[in-house]
């Protein structure tokens, strides 16, 4: 499997599932077994409750050509607890990822972390004499480059949320539901 | 009124259980006996709750579901169901080890079309269901088990008996669910016969915890709205798109040829009939695969048998000659496919199926229709009608017709009988079974050269009269789905086609078939080999016999084994032994019977396509092989 090109703004075979599911225990567990039992690789995966308690919404990234996706989404798409599976454009929807990493910064080099730090409009939240912990939100593309700068004063620990995504609201209706067309419609299982 | 507001609406119980709304299935289903009913109606009138424990709700709501018959091993944490099951309308089958209860499922769900229902306890019996229930995953076949978990406090303590049910269980059955409190019961039991039932079939499991059988809760029986409410995930498509239809007719009509490659899942969506007429409107041939043998008559001319593997060879080479393939509830499995890149070539294809995932699974179909094999088929029929009455006139079939005869005059399925003294031709012991069966007959089978034998030389003229393991390939499927078949339809025959090497996996089921009084007949093929395998090292390993000898000439002694189960048990050795045995195990109806045919190590099953090879690369019989290019 290829990584994404974190650089280029065009990730040829990066895609982004929103799949909404019921919020009961064992669903993530459903979701991530099919795709080891497939044989498909999560670059990325989030979940947490969606607007409706009942629901949680998962955002995975894949990173797979668009026939494998469509069979991996079809069968996603049979799981009873999966209510919808979109696919978002990454050019077309807003996506965020949080990263925490604690940052070596004896004295003689703090003010130069700070500063990266604050270019990136990050947060400093702990700091110790020897190190930093600092916060960055934002675009997954940002945090690679925040933590590629941050790589060389040396990262003691890193954590990343992996990203979360919703459609861009300016360009009208951007859910494309692809588990729903006419050859797909409706479910079995 | 409702119980304690649990449930708003629950006093439409009755209604809505029978109503057609939810799915097929509930139309077709009859309670299975009044008492469950008639509690029920006598507490609405009084409308005081229901107080039962979960053990009760369990097996109250298997009768309202329609149960009437399941196969289960009790244990430790799932006695509790076991007890109000004595005073229950539902019969209970007691097999001898979990594997058989869920083959035994299965078999009868394939002849009955109803859901099979196994019932086992916690831990070991649970991992011994994982067998069948990947076996009904693969072949489609609607099951619900229940298993017995230890209570809600000791899950996830290493408690004795104890295994992660649900997690084993996730990729071989259709949904589960592990059932936390007593209330969820009557849910969670109507939630797992409509999945299993409903869009394509499957197994369902429900794992319960002994403390929600013990506890108390209050009786309701959820309708089909709050089922369906509950599954808002939930939703098959039985209805094929409009404009695909009319596609499909078009294309049907307008190609020169066609071939119809009819699957198992035509046998689900009851549409035999409904194939029945599409081939007596168009005149296209059809081919059924191993697990949709019966679906159409292997007398009708059209029928030119099975495709695969070791299909016959017109079936396979019409299949890879055809320049359109109708696939109706089929799912260019492995098997039927060869090498997929070689595969039908100048074929377009029409797929019909209820599953959207099996849609450019294997091979990108041309016109793709998800939906009830039943439906569509009588939707294609009506366009076809509509486009002939408007003057379109079907491509001209003839030559190719011309062609697929004379393939079948050239390439019938054969083998050399036996000489004088030489041990038996296995064909030959399937072809007289199937002389001298009685109508309706019901044929199951393990897996290897006889499953192979069986289904080539059976001619099966009726659906739901052959029951086998297709997709998982589960040695000792035959003699528990025999059982399950025989459960379901106590009056007819039931003949398990069987090897020496099947039969040594699940023969202790045969105790069960005794004491049960449901007296199967087992044709045991026994040439002291893994046949399949055998052969499969004759021709691709250099004859390097590895693990394959069973030896089993005279340990175990199969009709010594069979008389200390309560069996008959029939030698037959010498080709004129065949006939009185197989009339003498026919008249035999009052406990099962084994006949061991003692038959040539050294057959190999003919026609064959070696696993990854193109279906053009099919290995004829040896007498066959030097005409192979007339296969053109």
């Amino acid at each position: 499997m290829t990584t994404i090109n974190q650089y280029s703004g065009q990730a040829v075979n990066h895609h982004i599932l929103s799949v909404l599911v019921q919020n009961r225990p064992g669903v993530l567990a459903r979701v991530s077994s099919l795709f080891a039992r497939r044989g498909y690789n999560i670059f990325s995966l989030a979940v947490a409750p969606a607007e409706d308690p009942g629901m949680s919404r998962i955002t995975i990234v894949v990173d797979l050509e668009s026939a494998p996706l469509e069979q991996i989404t079809k069968q996603l798409f049979k799981l009873i607890d999966v209510i919808k599976i979109s696919e978002l454009d990454p050019r077309r929807s807003v996506e965020r990822e949080l990263l925490i990493a604690t940052v070596k910064a004896p004295p003689e080099q703090r003010s130069e972390v700070q500063s990266v730090v604050d270019i990136f409009e990050g947060k400093i939240i702990a700091v110790a004499e020897e190190v930093l912990t600092v916060s960055l939100e934002g675009h997954p593309d940002k945090l690679d480059d925040f933590e590629e700068l941050l790589d060389g004063y040396g990262i003691v620990e890193l954590q990343r949320t992996g990203r979360v995504a919703l459609p861009k609201l300016d360009r009208g209706a951007r859910l494309r539901s692809i588990a729903n067309s006419a050859t797909t419609s409706g479910k079995a299982g | 009124m409702c119980f304690f507001g649990l449930v708003p609406g629950c006093s439409n119980t009755f209604r809505n259980h029978f109503s057609p709304t939810l799915s097929t299935r509930t139309s077709t289903r009859k309670p299975a006996k009044a008492r469950p009913m008639a509690d029920q109606a006598d507490h609405v009138q009084s409308q005081t709750p229901d107080r039962i424990t979960g053990a009760q709700a369990l097996i109250r709501a298997l009768e309202m579901e329609g149960v009437e018959t399941m196969f289960g091993y009790p244990g430790g944490c799932i006695l509790p169901a076991y007890d109000p099951l004595l005073d229950s309308s539902i019969r209970h089958v007691l097999v001898r080890h979990e594997q058989g209860a869920g083959h035994m499922a299965e078999g009868y769900a394939h002849v009955s079309g109803k859901p099979g229902v196994a019932m086992v306890t916690s831990g070991p019996a649970a991992t011994n269901l994982v067998t069948p229930l990947m076996d009904a995953y693969m072949d489609s076949v609607p099951m619900v088990a229940i298993t017995g978990q230890v209570a809600t406090n000791a899950i996830g303590s290493d408690a004795f008996q104890e295994c992660d049910t649900v997690g084993i269980t996730r990729s071989c059955t259709k949904h589960n669910e592990l059932v936390m409190t007593s209330q969820d019961l009557p849910m969670a039991v109507r939630q797992a016969f409509h999945i299993a039932t409903t869009g394509r079939p499957g197994p369902t499991l429900i794992d319960v915890p002994k403390d929600v059988l013990v506890n108390e809760m209050d009786w309701y029986w959820p309708t089909d709205e709050e089922v369906l409410a509950s599954l808002p995930g939930y939703r098959p498509n039985v209805k094929g798109h409009p404009r695909m239809i009319k596609e499909a007719a078009k294309l049907i009509l307008s190609s020169e040829r066609p071939v119809i490659y009819a699957g198992g899942g035509i046998l689900k969506a009851r549409a035999a009939e409904a194939l029945a007429r599409l081939v007596e409107l168009t005149g296209i041939h059809v081919v059924t695969t191993l697990m949709a043998r019966g679906v159409f008559p292997d007398d009708h001319e059209l029928n030119l048998g099975m495709p695969g593997m070791h299909g016959n060879a017109t079936a396979v080479t019409a299949m890879q000659k055809s320049d359109l393939l109708v696939a109706l509830g089929s799912r260019f499995d492995d098997r039927i496919t060869g090498k997929v890149d070689a595969f039908a070539e100048e074929a377009k294809i029409i797929h019909v199926d209820i599953d959207p995932a099996e849609q450019g699974k294997v091979r990108r179909p041309d016109v793709p229709i998800v939906g009830d094999a039943r439906q569509v088929i009588e939707e294609i029929i009506i366009e076809i009608e509509k486009l002939l009455e408007t003057g379109t006139v079907q491509a001209d079939t003839s030559a190719w017709k011309s062609k697929v005869s004379g393939w079948q005059e050239q390439f019938p399925m054969m083998y050399e009988p036996s000489e004088p003294g030489q041990a038996l031709k296995p064909q030959f012991c399937i072809e007289q079974l199937r002389d001298l069966a009685p109508e309706r007959t019901i044929l199951t089978s393990g897996v290897g050269q006889h499953q192979m034998y069986a289904s080539q030389y059976w001619k099966f003229n009726e659906p739901y009269t052959w029951v086998n393991s297709g997709g998982l390939g589960t040695m000792g499927f035959s003699i528990p789905a025999a059982i399950g078949a025989k459960a379901a339809f106590p009056d007819a025959t039931v003949w398990a086609i069987d090897g020496d090497g099947c039969f040594q996996m699940t023969a202790q089921e045969l105790v069960t078939a005794t004491l049960e009084k449901l007296p199967i007949k087992v044709a045991l093929l026994n040439n002291r080999y893994l046949g399949m395998v055998r052969q499969w090292q004759e021709m691709f390993y250099d004859e390097r016999y590895s693990s394959v000898f069973l030896d089993s000439a005279e340990v175990p002694d199969f009709v010594m084994m069979a008389e200390s189960m309560g069996c008959v048990g029939i030698r037959v050795e010498s080709p004129e032994e065949v006939g009185p045995a197989i009339e003498k195990a026919n008249s035999i109806n009052d406990r099962p019977v084994v006949v061991e045919f003692r038959t040539e190590a050294s057959e190999g099953v003919f026609p064959m396509v070696p696993a990854g090879a193109s279906n053009d690369d099919l290995i004829l019989h040896p007498s066959q092989q030097d005409r192979k290019d007339q296969l053109k």
